[in-house]
């Protein structure tokens, strides 16, 4: 039996792909009739050919467990997600606006920080912040930019529109299955590429390894630039291997880079001592330099913020950029669009009350049934409460907590995260939620990648994600439609 | 290419040959102990002196039987040099340093170490034991092929290479070594037909049987298969053979005068006795191979001064 799209139901989500019963949304035409072509066997035999691929390209994440780290093939999903180039134009140019402003906003806060003292955005945020830096106040590093690489959080909502969920301004991970969930579905639907307008995503190692060759202090045409990792045991060690493998760079840890008594950065190579401009590093700033942050730290390299102030390498994430990845500052974020570019914002926050202001307060305390309240340093969900499947008890724990430290908390309304067809276990297709990570390069120029990394909730009616908790992914499709 | 990087794969290379060397020492030894004639003693428990692993393996074992002996060389969780852990090195140096080796050889060393993991009790029973070796020597040599074909020439085939000798280099001595301590356990009657089947059972162990029917036309005797593994230049486990290798390997290499000399000087090792096809191989034989195997040692850590470390 093929797929019957008239029986395929998301309920009242909006779906990616399926607009009304048996109907598909103009980019996925051709997409939904190809599938509907296929017979079950064959569905499913594409299915296993996405498996041995994963297997066979060695696609892996790592997942910790009690027995130790294990290595888990990438879970991926063969329905692709697809947005119409003409609505992925207008994102792009919304999530470049954003980046600009928030470095903007970066680069103020360690100098002259005119945003607070025009009382645009309050002083508490900054004096609470867990990843402010007083130790890169006053450096001014090339171009002004401190976030060169953000990974920015999208949703759609009931509505079709797109909502910024969250900015990782720090070291964002998943561009490398963007990349490798293209790969895999040129070797598993390789017809629709011929007849559809799919635009390529694998530019972003291209794209990247200039961005970073612009921050090289030596101006010289092969700056020598290396991905630093915290090593084999980090759960985004794949993504590090592969994009050195793909800018054709060295992946090194912190041991094979030793700062010199000239204060330039080195790594040991068997030839000696050799001098390294750029570092793409994706291990955190409290873990960079164990002479200024973490002291036990064994990830990092001594003397590294030294030889960075000095302006003798490049560091891309600059560190101290995650200030403006925070969740007070997110509700901000609006504003601080007006404030630097006096532009409106091209894609809106999901709504957000502070609990600090009386009245947004008062909202919040009536309404926590519906709501969702997130302690405003915490990450990863701990200290949460999702009204809706709240009781009595945790709300009247919650208002006390509200009352009694109103700073640290902050409301959204529960979202109903738009969904895609996904063949589940037994064959069948069905609704799963989604969100949609693209990831944006800043430097001298700004650059976002053709769609970006979908994640999906393989769970039935479930909303998380992440590939650690049972998420999966797909294929992300920017398909041109003409201008429609 | 990084310091770290070189290691690795030099440890790669050490290590695979390991697992290649384990295998073949225990199909060898399956083979000959069953020959043996009555009074002769050679014991599986050589398997244990020749890898200097008494220690590891009298602690756990108090009888020194075939099974134990096996049960200890390939799946031993705590002895470093099992074959388990030794695959298990192989496999996290390679992982670590994936974008310098073929693609390939990440999925072939997962499928190698899978199939020792589920079939050690088949390499430990004497009754599947060649069906194992066989497949786990066969895997050694497609990781070793693809490198060899796969490669490009230049830093890191030459540190995978290095390492391959390096440890051909001590077991060819190791293994001498054990032929010598067999000879002078079993002196009081030692018999010219159980000095041969020791010395027949050496070359076995390193492939060089027929090799050594070959080029020297003679009868098993110790002086002269001793002669064959250390100075032959041609055969792959000959000491010779391996320096000469490493010779050329190291001479592409920055900063290698150092390490040029202490190869030198092992190439133009000598023991004079072997020259005297009658001698009888004695505890002076012994006392060399144990000064070559702490050359070996000495060159091993000059390579990571040299290279490895930067510190």
């Amino acid at each position: 039996m093929a797929i019957n799209w008239k029986t395929y139901e998301p309920g009242h989500f909006y779906d990616e792909i399926i607009s009304t019963p048996g109907n598909a949304r103009l980019p996925a035409k051709r997409l939904v009739s190809y599938l509907k072509s296929l017979s079950e066997d064959e569905l499913q035999a594409r299915r296993g050919s996405a498996y041995v691929a994963i297997k066979q390209m060695g696609i892996t994440f790592t997942v910790y467990s009690e027995e130790g780290n294990i290595d888990r093939s990438w879970p991926f999903d063969i329905i692709p997600r697809t947005i119409s180039l003409k609505q992925w134009e207008k994102t792009a140019a919304g999530l470049e606006q954003r980046l600009r402003a928030l470095n903007l906003f970066i680069d103020d806060l360690y100098h002259d920080q005119k945003i607070i003292r025009d009382n645009v955005v309050p002083r508490y945020i900054l004096e609470e912040s867990k990843n402010f830096r007083p130790e890169c106040k006053g450096i001014s590093p090339p171009f002004g930019v401190w976030a060169h690489i953000c990974g920015t959080d999208l949703v759609r909502d009931k509505d079709g529109l797109f909502y910024v969920l969250e900015d990782n301004l720090r070291v964002p991970s998943g561009v490398s299955y963007m990349l490798e969930n293209r790969a895999i579905t040129k070797r598993v639907l390789p017809d629709l590429f011929d007849t559809e307008k799919i635009l390529p995503v694998n530019d972003y190692p291209a794209n990247l390894l200039e961005a970073l060759t612009s921050l090289s202090p030596r101006k010289v045409k092969r700056p020598s630039i290396v991905v630093l990792t915290p090593g084999i045991f980090n759960s985004a060690y794949f993504e590090h291997a592969f994009l050195a493998q793909q800018m054709g760079v060295e992946l090194v840890e912190g041991a094979d880079l030793v700062v010199g008594d000239d204060d330039f950065v080195y790594m040991k190579t068997v030839d000696g001592l050799e001098r390294v401009d750029v570092i793409y590093r994706r291990i955190d700033d409290l873990f960079l330099d164990p002479e200024v942050f973490n002291p036990d730290s064994v990830l990092g390299v001594p003397g590294l913020m030294r030889a960075w102030k000095k302006g003798r390498v490049g560091l891309a994430n600059a560190p101290g950029a995650g200030v403006a990845d925070d969740k007070v500052v997110y509700a901000y974020v609006p504003k601080i669009i007006k404030y630097y570019l006096d532009e409106e914002p091209l894609i809106p926050n999901v709504e957000t009350y502070l609990c600090v202001n009386e009245k947004e307060r008062e909202y919040v305390l009536a309404n926590l049934d519906k709501l969702v309240v997130k302690p405003a340093n915490e990450s990863g969900g701990a200290g949460m409460l999702v009204g809706p499947h709240s009781t009595q008890k945790e709300r009247q724990r919650f208002k006390g907590l509200i009352k009694a430290n109103p700073r640290n908390y902050i409301a959204q309304p529960t979202l109903s995260l738009s969904t895609v067809p996904t063949l589940v276990d037994g064959g069948e297709i069905e609704p799963r939620h989604v969100d949609l990570r693209p990831f944006i390069i800043q430097t001298d120029k700004t650059f976002v990648t053709t769609g970006g990394l979908t994640r999906v909730a393989m769970k039935k009616g479930s909303l998380v994600v992440n590939s650690s908790q049972g998420g999966g992914s797909k294929d992300t499709w920017i398909v041109d439609t003409g201008g429609k | 290419m990084l310091s770290r990087v070189a290691d690795r794969l030099y440890w790669t290379g050490r290590y695979l040959d390991r697992v290649e060397n384990t295998a073949r020492l225990a199909g060898v030894y399956t083979n000959l102990l069953l020959d043996m004639p009555p009074g002769v003693n050679i014991g599986w428990y050589n398997l244990i002196t020749l890898n200097n692993a008494e220690r590891w393996f009298d602690s756990r074992y108090k009888i020194r039987d075939e099974r134990n002996v096996m049960k200890f060389l390939l799946a031993d969780p705590d002895y470093p040099g099992s074959m388990l852990n030794s695959l298990q090195r192989v496999r996290e140096n390679l992982r670590t340093s994936r974008d310098v080796v073929p693609a390939e050889s990440w999925e072939y060393i997962n499928e190698l170490a899978l199939y020792v993991q589920e079939n050690l009790n088949a390499g430990i029973n004497r009754g599947q034991r060649h069906e194992f070796i066989a497949n786990v020597i066969k895997s050694c040599q497609q990781l070793l092929g693809l490198f060899e074909s796969a490669m490009s020439e230049g830093q890191g085939k030459s540190f995978l290479r290095m390492g391959r000798y390096l440890e051909t280099a001590d077991m060819t001595t190791r293994i001498l070594d054990a032929g010598v301590g067999l000879q002078l356990e079993n002196q009081d009657d030692l018999l010219p037909s159980t000095e041969s089947i020791i010395w027949a059972n050496v070359l076995h162990s390193l492939s060089a049987y027929l090799p050594y029917t070959k080029s020297q036309r003679a009868s098993v005797r110790g002086p002269r298969v001793a002669r064959f593994l250390l100075e032959d230049e041609a055969l792959p486990h000959a000491l010779r053979h391996a320096c000469l290798m490493l010779r050329e390997i190291c001479a592409t290499l920055p900063r290698n005068s150092e390490v040029l000399e202490c190869v030198d000087a092992l190439i133009d090792h000598r023991f004079s006795h072997l020259s005297d096809d009658q001698a009888q191989l004695d505890q002076s034989f012994s006392i060399y191979l144990n000064d070559l195997q702490v050359q070996l040692a000495d060159l091993h850590r000059l390579f990571a001064e040299t290279w490895f470390s930067l510190d």
